[in-house]
């Protein structure tokens, strides 16, 4: 317990360390999702496109 | 070949001269810009005379941005731009040619003007000195890089702002390595590294920015 | 050997099937790389004798750094390949690292602003690195705000390789004069982790996460690639002949 909490307290030094890791994980979702739900929304458009060009 | 080069130059020589009223605004606007700085800052000479370089020369290169667009534009818009691609000479060379014609016409009164100018920051005789060196070496290459910007940006319609983003931190070596030097001679320090450093940008900048230009010009008018 | 690979490449069926091969890799060795590197980095490692807990923001700190510049070679690189030889793969990894380029970049300045508070008091130093990776965030933005503005992706994807090779002759030229610039106003700016006797349990996570974010750059110029790609070829045969496969593959389960 007081490992987790001392590794949690960073020396002090939390709001520093912590706000730069979280910032960052934020921006690394973002960057993985945004091209994943554009891939669903694109999947849609280029089915009907095809459906287009067949007939 | 060399004649093409100076038909060009003659031919935006003239035309500039045709329209004498627009010839001033560029420096207009490089005389308000260094004019704002002690309204806004304070009048106080020691500490105008310490900002007096970068002053200087940040109001040179907000004029030379804003007049950038004329290097390119109305030739795109009356067709002379494409009259020049298609024709035998090489682009590079023509467009050196108008890189030349746009800073004699836009740089060169700021390089007379700006020494002047800075008497009333309060720069000392040095400074001026380099401050003039580094004005005439520096805004050519003002004038080369916006070449490049404004190929890229000339066919777009709100490209002025783009411009700006694009133009302005490959501007900042020179921002740099000018203002430096001039602080450096105003303080009574050797100016030799940084007035090489941008006479090695000039080179550079002339050898370089025309191929990049054309090959931007003939995408942006294709 | 290596040209036909790279030759292969150029084709958009190839390039699409590979990258789905490598994904699952990629995504494997970037978690492991992350998990080690940052159980090394936040609990192994020591806190520093001078700053404490907070040098720990090197890990994400440098990696960033360093992947915004690899970033922007990559993206010259392609450019290069772009306007030689037409490369429409090349055009995609050069407009689709632009992003995850300046995300690095920001990250890095974030974070490098973020630990100098604790390191020098204040929230921004001009130092040489943080002003030249901020005039490089610019780069980046500039990049991405010229591609949106031009309406045909061919056209912009061109103009957009020019400034990128205007640009990657310019970082140098920008990192030298800033880093001149900024050694004449000589502050306490000198970063201790310059020093070659780092310790090794300090340095080994730094390696373990630049890699990691290396893998994730990957990922995601991937992912991203393959959605700009199957859009451009959506009227070809073979990403028909894709969607029929997926379909039939939907319909088996």
């Amino acid at each position: 317990m007081d490992a987790i909490t001392n590794f949690l307290h960073m020396g002090g030094y939390a709001p520093y360390v912590w706000s730069s890791y979280g910032i960052t994980l934020v921006f690394f979702i973002w960057s993985i999702m945004s091209p994943l739900r554009e891939k669903r929304q694109l999947e849609k458009r280029i089915r009907r496109v095809i459906e287009n060009e067949k007939k | 070949m060399f004649q093409a080069f100076f038909i060009i130059l003659q031919r935006d020589l003239t035309l500039a001269i045709r329209h004498r009223a627009e010839l001033m605004n560029p420096v207009l606007f490089f005389v308000l810009v260094v004019v704002l700085f002690p309204l806004g800052v304070g009048a106080e000479m020691s500490i105008l005379e310490k900002i007096a370089p970068g002053v200087i020369w940040i109001a040179a290169l907000l004029s030379a941005l804003l007049s950038l667009d004329r290097i390119f534009r109305t030739d795109m818009e009356d067709g002379s731009l494409e009259q020049m691609l298609i024709s035998a000479q090489p682009m590079s060379l023509l467009i050196l040619a108008k890189i030349i014609a746009h800073w004699m016409i836009t740089g060169l009164p700021v390089v007379l003007v700006g020494p002047l100018l800075a008497l009333f920051l309060g720069l000392s005789v040095d400074g001026i000195e380099t401050l003039f060196i580094t004005l005439l070496v520096g805004t050519p290459i003002l004038s080369a890089i916006g070449s490049v910007g404004v190929a890229l940006t000339v066919g777009l319609r709100r490209g002025g702002v783009i411009l700006s983003l694009l133009v302005l931190p490959l501007y900042v070596p020179v921002l740099i390595f000018a203002s430096q030097a001039v602080g450096a001679a105003a303080a009574g320090f050797p100016t030799v590294a940084p007035v090489a450093m941008l006479s090695a940008l000039l080179l550079l900048a002339l050898s370089l920015t025309p191929w990049a230009a054309s090959s931007a010009l003939k995408m942006s008018v294709s | 050997m290596i040209m036909k690979f790279i030759y292969k490449l150029g084709s958009p069926p190839y390039f699409y099937n590979l990258s789905s091969k490598l994904l699952p890799w990629f995504s494997w060795a970037c978690i492991i790389l992350f998990a080690t590197g940052l159980y090394g980095g936040l609990v192994l490692a020591p806190a520093d004798y001078q700053q404490g807990d907070s040098f720990r923001i090197i890990y994400i700190h440098v990696p960033a750094a360093w992947m915004s510049m690899f970033v922007y070679m990559v993206m010259a690189f392609s450019g290069a390949m772009a306007l030689i030889w037409r490369i429409k793969i090349a055009e995609i990894m050069l407009i689709n690292s632009a992003h995850i380029g300046a995300v690095f970049t920001f990250l890095a300045l974030v974070t490098g602003s973020i630990w100098g508070k604790p390191m020098w008091g204040t929230w921004w130093v001009w130092d040489a690195r943080l002003t030249s990776e901020l005039l490089l965030l610019f780069l980046y933005l500039g990049v991405i705000a010229l591609y949106g503005a031009i309406e045909d992706q061919r056209k912009a994807a061109r103009a957009v390789a020019i400034l990128a090779l205007v640009g990657v002759v310019n970082i140098p030229i920008i990192h030298y004069s800033v880093e001149w610039w900024s050694t004449l106003h000589q502050g306490p700016t000198v970063t201790k982790f310059d020093k070659p006797s780092i310790d090794i349990r300090m340095f080994v996570p730094l390696i373990l996460m630049a890699f990691a974010f290396k893998f994730f750059y990957g990922i995601v110029v991937l992912l991203r690639a393959r959605n700009d790609l199957l859009w451009r070829e959506r009227r070809s045969q073979w990403v028909a002949n894709l969607f029929a496969e997926k379909d039939v593959t939907e319909d088996a389960k």
